[in-house]
């Protein structure tokens, strides 16, 4: 293989596998703000604590940072659960749910950046994985696991994700909720109650993508706030609520910016991105894949 | 008993024991105030919760002396978050609102620039905590900065990195040149392309990457692809990780890489790439070589690692803390020299004296930089998991430049074949 085919090829391939990490990361966002019209713009800020929960684990129990995310992953939607219901019953119920919604969730991204810093101190953590140093290499292809691993992850939960919400009753009455709660009071089903569950679920997914964060690179406790204008741009550029679209989205975008790093300079890689954004928004704003 | 007389039995019991505010020895007059914005939360934390613990410990140290001036040291410090448009309503504050009689910078350039304005037009002096040719536009005369980055810091900082590259036989002819894309890597880059060409290297790639960059796979393909003989890089820490990672994985292969990337002297990120930093070069501020033997690093560092371990900062405290601690003990020391803080007073015996310090002897130029730089152009070697304890012993990174501190040979090519 020649060198510019071997460097394309590896660049596609790393656009994949960097998209996979943000699919996972803006799957919350994607059930919360897509699905359920939440603003849930602390997602960002659950992701990083999930990644030092699993750097806890890791330090105490040995625990691979995968095996960490999923046994936190219940008491994260417990935590979305909560979330759910507090802002339910100040913002949601009086129909303040917009401007106070957005700050009453920019105040908990600042609450928990604080308790990291409390709890974990600023300097930078990092977990160590038996892959973390591994590369698979066929031929000019060189694939590190730590990327590798994460988008299996990813993949794995999107699909099981899907599959639940298409699958179950529940999964069904989240995808409606949004649209007509009550039709689905009609049914005898709390929008509430559904609501309170579909956060919890988003945050839980939180839990995973914080145990693919670390082990992508370390992290420190005010990293979050760089993530919130991506995750966004995933959910949106997908098709706001359709899963597989936000995995579409976040490797189009993945492959957009490693493409142009690679060919035209890293400068670039956020301003194509964000262009192709701009673009899906002025000529398909329902995003790319919206049903 | 009457209450006048009780009150003066136990007044006179507080004297006794040294409690009482007028007992003897103590002293009597208000404190010292020395005021400062620091980054506590936010981007740069890591080094801001370093710094002000150096500067507790010098404060600590002070005062067991009996202060300044027979005043003891008060440390007043505000959180500017990391945001630089904090600073100058921070320093507004501490001059006009708590009195402070003295500043000192928080630490990083992108802190230090929204600062100077403020001590300028206060003819304040200003000890300034790591930055990188931050006094370049404003030309203060009362500015200090304790980085050692040497004269024309643009340039000087990263000349050792470009000696070493010279003298790799066969004599490189090639660099790639690769930088965050903030002032810091602005700044350190343009002092590269100064030295490549003084060393007549050809510059096959000179690119910058955005702060937030995840993957750096792309950019590392792309710079492996040039051929370059050396590999220059100016990074922020989670970037430093990233693109040891990412030349790893591409499979770099060059003479030499390296280059102004912060993070490789943090404990976390020492103990996060282990054995992949064998061969890379990269500036330190402090190793514990048998060439560096400074007076007072080693007491500094006893007080400091016991505490920053419990604070969650960086544990080996290599990096900024004994300069924080030297740059409030050349601060001190022109206080108690010049018998106040008279700030043309303090500036002019700043500007005239040189300082020992725990980072060495110190003597500042006509811009507040460094007389003569003294940045560490170092080479891991050796290392071997992901231990932080073994940084704590001499042989693992090995001084090249400047020669005075000189303890080790570059090894090259990169990858090292050990690794």
């Amino acid at each position: 293989m020649d060198d510019t085919l071997s460097l394309t090829v590896n660049t596609l391939f790393a656009g994949i596998m960097l998209g996979g990490f943000f699919a996972a990361t803006a799957l919350g966002v994607t059930i919360a703000f897509g699905m359920l019209n939440i603003v849930n713009i602390a997602h960002p800020a659950f992701v990083l604590l999930g990644a030092y929960l699993a750097i806890l684990l890791n330090r105490w129990l040995s625990m691979d940072p995968f095996v960490a995310g999923l046994a936190l992953a219940p008491l994260f939607f417990l935590a979305g659960y909560a979330v759910y219901r507090i802002y339910y019953l100040c913002f949601e119920r009086s129909g303040q749910d917009a401007l106070r919604g957005l700050v009453f969730f920019f105040g908990l991204l600042f609450l928990i950046e604080a308790f990291l810093i409390v709890a974990f101190g600023v300097d930078y953590q990092s977990v160590h994985a038996s892959y973390t140093d591994e590369i698979l290499r066929w031929g000019s292809l060189a694939v590190p696991l730590r990327i590798l691993v994460p988008f299996g992850v990813s993949l794995a939960m999107i699909v099981l994700l899907r599959q639940f919400l298409k699958r179950t009753f529940f999964g069904r009455a989240v995808m409606a909720v949004a649209q007509d709660p009550v039709a689905l009071r009609l049914m005898g089903t709390s929008p509430t109650g559904i609501k309170s569950c579909a956060l919890g679920l988003a945050t839980a997914t939180a839990a995973i993508s914080g145990a693919m964060l670390v082990v992508i690179q370390p992290i420190q406790p005010a990293l979050g706030r760089e993530y919130i204008g991506m995750v966004f741009a995933v959910c949106i550029l997908g098709g706001m609520g359709s899963l597989y679209g936000a995995l579409a989205g976040a490797v189009i975008l993945g492959i957009a910016e490693t493409t142009t790093a690679t060919f035209f300079g890293p400068s670039w890689a956020p301003a194509t991105a964000f262009g192709l954004l701009v673009l899906t928004l002025a000529f398909r704003p329902s995003g790319l894949f919206s049903r | 008993m009457p209450r006048s007389s009780h009150r003066r039995q136990i007044l006179g019991l507080m004297a006794g024991l040294g409690i009482a505010p007028f007992a003897r020895g103590q002293p009597t007059r208000r404190p010292l105030k020395i005021g400062m914005g620091m980054g506590l939360t936010g981007s740069v934390a890591a080094n801001g919760k370093a710094a002000l613990l150096a500067m507790q410990i010098w404060a600590e140290d002070v005062n067991a002396r009996g202060g300044l001036l027979n005043r003891q040291v008060k440390l007043v410090y505000y959180d500017d978050q990391s945001n630089g448009s904090l600073v100058p309503g921070i320093y507004t504050k501490l001059l006009d609102v708590d009195k402070v009689d003295l500043i000192v910078s928080g630490y990083g350039t992108n802190f230090i620039a929204p600062a100077l304005p403020v001590a300028m037009r206060r003819r304040m002096v200003l000890m300034s905590l790591f930055g990188t040719n931050s006094n370049a536009q404003f030309k203060y005369d009362r500015y200090f900065e304790i980085k050692p980055n040497g004269a024309d810091p643009a340039v000087d900082l990263t000349a050792g990195f470009f000696d070493v590259v010279a003298s790799a036989k066969p004599r490189p002819t090639s660099i790639a040149l690769v930088g965050v894309d903030n002032e810091y890597g602005a700044m350190v880059l343009q002092g590269a392309r100064a030295n490549a060409r003084k060393h007549g290297f050809k510059v096959v790639y000179d690119k910058t990457y955005p702060p937030n960059t995840t993957n750096f796979s792309p950019m590392l393909g792309s710079v492996a692809a040039t051929a370059p003989d050396a590999v220059f890089v100016a990074s922020f820490p989670p970037d430093t990780v990233g693109i040891v990672r990412a030349a790893h994985e591409v499979n770099l292969r060059t003479t030499v890489f390296g280059g102004g990337m912060v993070g490789l002297q943090y404990a976390a990120v020492k103990q996060q790439l282990g054995n992949l930093m064998n061969g890379l070069v990269s500036p330190e501020m402090y190793v514990p070589e048998p060439t560096l033997s400074f007076k007072g690093i080693e007491a500094f560092l006893s007080k400091y690692q016991p505490r920053a371990e419990k604070l969650g900062v960086d544990p080996l405290g290599y990096y900024v803390p004994p300069f924080a601690y030297a740059m409030m003990e050349i601060l001190g020391q022109a206080v108690e020299k010049t018998g106040g803080t008279d700030q043309k007073m303090l500036a002019d015996y700043i500007h005239a004296t040189r300082f020992d310090t725990v980072v060495g002897s110190v003597k500042f130029g006509a811009n507040g930089e460094w007389e003569k730089g003294r940045t560490l152009w170092s080479q891991y070697h050796s290392v071997q998991g992901n231990s932080i304890d073994q940084f704590k012993r001499a042989g693992r990174v090995h001084i090249l430049a400047p020669a005075e501190f000189k303890s080790g040979d570059l090894r090259y090519p990169y990858p090292p074949s050990v690794s």
